[in-house]
């Protein structure tokens, strides 16, 4: 925005160690009216087994901002959103190099929990994916697992919130006791969405939130993304140039697992530097 | 054939809608393949009718026993009141039929006329007279079976036209048969004995209730064993275990045990369970544990195909909310599998249940005149007490072999019943 350039401090944090960089962030941070650098990756490779799926990514993205992965299928960027909570972990041939720091701390380090990782780097996935379990009880695991509430009112304080958040409250207050795969897409989708807020994240992680949904549905869900915004840092991976033009403020185009360019939204649609994302913007390719 | 000769754009000949000889013939052949499938559901169908009606017809005299009913007098000194299990009831009961047949005296005549009663009655009147030791000194009635012969013949399986040299009843013991029935003293109740009782060498005697509870304390131990043990390895295997060559190994060996003939495992269990670590011979403990064995892979293999038919977007959606990999799978994986799960374990169960070569290397065909009492005593099981009825001479065990097997049926039937039905209780949608 106005005041220091993203790349700039990544650049200036490349050269430091890990400490000395989560403190350069923080200050920088401090110093940015609050869109500080919320994650920094440097450098990031992804293998699938002998296959090189993401080569050298290296972006900073901004805290309480929406950004949008964007680029064709196979490009990468949910690879790379993958990484943000070590999703990509649970399959057995995947393997990362390079850093991921959020708030200044290395995610890859051996000592990072991946549990207390997801617990602060919340997940929405391409399809819904509730559990065959009551609506209350989709929101109530998170927090349950984690020790943040027991049942009882201080947990149906914690739904009612989660799920008012997800703007979802009204249309499902009265049926809290039925199956949230019982609900339409968009509202599945949105009880998820509820579902990772419920945990109190910084970040919420978003797989192509809407390519299930009609466009009502997803006209809802945009509309969340952009109410969230202002408590949560969120990264959207989307097929959709109109969806990424309408809700995010930055952009990042990947092609053929390199970043290609990382700007403002605004910027890149209408001014982008490299080719490749004008070609893709305009629809010549992908 | 008009279809394919034509050129592009060139109009088709004859009218459109008419088929041609290719689609006639393709139409031809999907009835074909039809007709088929029919035969070979009738057939099939055929086959197992005869089975079961086979088995229905040849059981039929088994559903009834012949009994007689008797007029006994105990005499007062007898039978010691105070312990009344220790007189001499078959004493009393051959008077009380000498009472009935005052004409017959010789020896050979009354051991004649006694064939027709059976050897149980004495039991059947000690177990009154224990139950009530008021009786003593007075005449009261007593119920009990028909030796084999008799029963045979009250059901017409023996037939009184033949020659006698050919039958297995004289004429003298016809005679006096049909004096019994004369007087109205044969009855024949539902033989309820064929359930309760336990085995015996006397088929009007013989029972399955030994049998049902030594099969009920096997699947017992089996199912203790086997589950749990089945349900850690499939989970292990298939969600924890790092996918490699070691694992293959297993995985194939695992899918090979299930083809394992049965009389290897019951070879495996004489060995180790009875020679190595001495446990007894005949016990349902050692059925239990070497059913375990068979059972394993089918639960291992059911449980597998149920853990990988749980979708990953609800693997997904707990790890990304936070939970621990075991979380996952037991908070959410591994209730979602239940169903296929038990499904897998009950008709594994009641393949173990028909189960019968290895329980015969462990002894478990023994003859056991009473229930076991607990799972260490020597007892037989459902399928070896068929088997060893079916090895029997006379001739009340013909029918009884073919009842037990409609009771192993049954059985089986039910087990496989309540797999279906929780498959379609429990099955979800997602």
């Amino acid at each position: 925005m106005t005041t220091l350039d993203a790349t700039e401090v990544s650049g200036m944090i490349m050269n430091k160690t890990a400490e000395e960089a989560g403190a350069l962030a923080k200050a920088a941070a401090s110093a940015q009216a609050g869109h500080e650098t919320k994650i920094a990756a440097t450098n990031v490779s992804v293998f699938y087994g002998e296959k090189q799926a993401l080569f050298d990514v290296s972006i900073d993205i901004p805290a309480r901002q929406v950004m949008a992965f964007i680029g064709p299928s196979g490009c990468g960027k949910s690879t790379f959103l993958r990484c943000i909570n070590r999703m990509n972990d649970t399959i057995d041939i995947c393997s990362v190099t390079g850093t991921i720091e959020i708030d200044g701390a290395n995610i890859y380090d051996p000592k990072i929990d991946p549990v207390l990782l997801r617990a602060r780097v919340g997940m929405v996935f391409q399809k819904p994916n509730p559990f065959p379990k009551s609506i209350y009880d989709n929101i109530a695991y998170g927090p349950r697992i984690h020790g943040v509430a027991k049942n009882g009112s201080a947990m149906d304080e914690i739904v009612e919130t989660s799920l008012s958040r997800a703007g979802l409250w009204k249309e499902v207050k009265d049926r809290l006791n039925e199956p949230g795969t019982g609900l339409s897409g968009g509202q599945q989708q949105r009880l998820c969405i509820a579902r990772a807020i419920a945990v109190n994240p910084d970040v919420i992680l978003m797989d192509e939130p809407c390519s299930a949904l009609d466009p009502i549905a997803t006209a809802k869900v945009e509309e969340l993304i952009d109410e969230l915004r202002q408590h949560y840092t969120i990264v959207i991976v989307t097929h959709s140039m109109q969806q990424a033009a309408r809700v995010s403020q930055k952009a990042a185009f990947f092609h053929l697992g390199n970043l290609i360019e990382v700007d403002e939204t605004e910027k890149m649609f209408t001014n982008p530097t490299d080719k490749r994302t004008q070609d893709y913007i305009t629809g010549r390719f992908g | 054939m008009s279809d394919t000769t034509a050129r592009p754009g060139e109009p088709k000949r004859g009218v459109w809608y008419e088929p041609d000889a290719k689609l006639r013939r393709r139409h031809a052949a999907d009835k074909r393949l039809r007709a088929y499938g029919i035969a070979a559901i009738v057939f099939a169908l055929a086959m197992l009718a005869t089975l079961v009606g086979t088995i229905a017809i040849t059981a039929a005299p088994a559903v009834t026993q012949t009994m007689v009913t008797l007029e006994v007098v105990v005499p007062e000194g007898a039978v010691d009141p105070t312990d009344p299990r220790g007189g001499s009831y078959q004493k009393i009961l051959n008077e009380s039929i000498a009472r009935i047949f005052p004409d017959v005296d010789a020896p050979r005549e009354l051991r004649e006329l006694r064939q027709l009663f059976s050897n149980g009655g004495q039991y059947a009147l000690r177990d009154k007279v224990v139950a009530d030791p008021s009786l003593i000194g007075r005449t009261f009635e007593v119920t009990f079976p028909l030796s084999d012969i008799g029963d045979q013949l009250h059901k017409g399986v023996i037939d009184r036209d033949l020659p006698p040299d050919y039958r297995r009843v004289s004429d003298t013991q016809i005679g006096w048969y049909d004096r019994l029935v004369e007087q109205g003293r044969i009855s024949a109740p539902l033989n309820w004995g064929m359930i309760f009782n336990a085995d015996s060498r006397f088929p009007e005697l013989a029972g399955l209730w030994g049998a049902l509870i030594g099969s009920f304390y096997a699947l017992l131990i089996c199912f203790i064993v086997s589950f749990p043990v089945g349900i850690a390895a499939a989970v292990y295997l298939e969600e924890f275990a790092p996918k490699n060559r070691f694992t293959d190994i297993i995985e194939v060996n695992i899918n090979n045990l299930a083809a394992v003939p049965s009389i290897v495992f019951g070879l495996l269990g004489l060995a180790v369970f009875l020679n190595f670590f001495g446990m007894p011979r005949s016990a349902p403990i050692v059925g239990g544990l070497v059913l375990s064995l068979m059972t394993l892979p089918t639960i291992i293999i059911a449980t597998r195909a149920a853990l990988k038919a749980v979708p990953p977007s609800i693997r997904e959606a707990a790890i990304g909310v936070g939970a621990s990999k075991m979380q996952t799978v037991g908070h959410h994986v591994l209730p979602l599998a239940m169903p296929g799960i038990l499904t897998g374990t009950i008709i594994g169960l009641a393949q173990a249940l028909g189960e019968t070569a290895p329980l015969l290397l462990i002894g478990m065909n023994a003859f056991i005149t009473a229930a076991p009492d607990s799972m260490f005593n020597p007892s037989t099981a459902l399928p070896t007490q068929i088997y060893i009825w079916a090895d029997s001479p006379e001739r009340g065990f013909t029918s009884r072999t073919s009842a037990a097997i409609i009771v192993l049926l049954g059985f089986l039937v039910c087990m496989n019943a309540i797999a279906i039905y929780m498959r379609k209780r429990f099955e979800r949608r997602w």
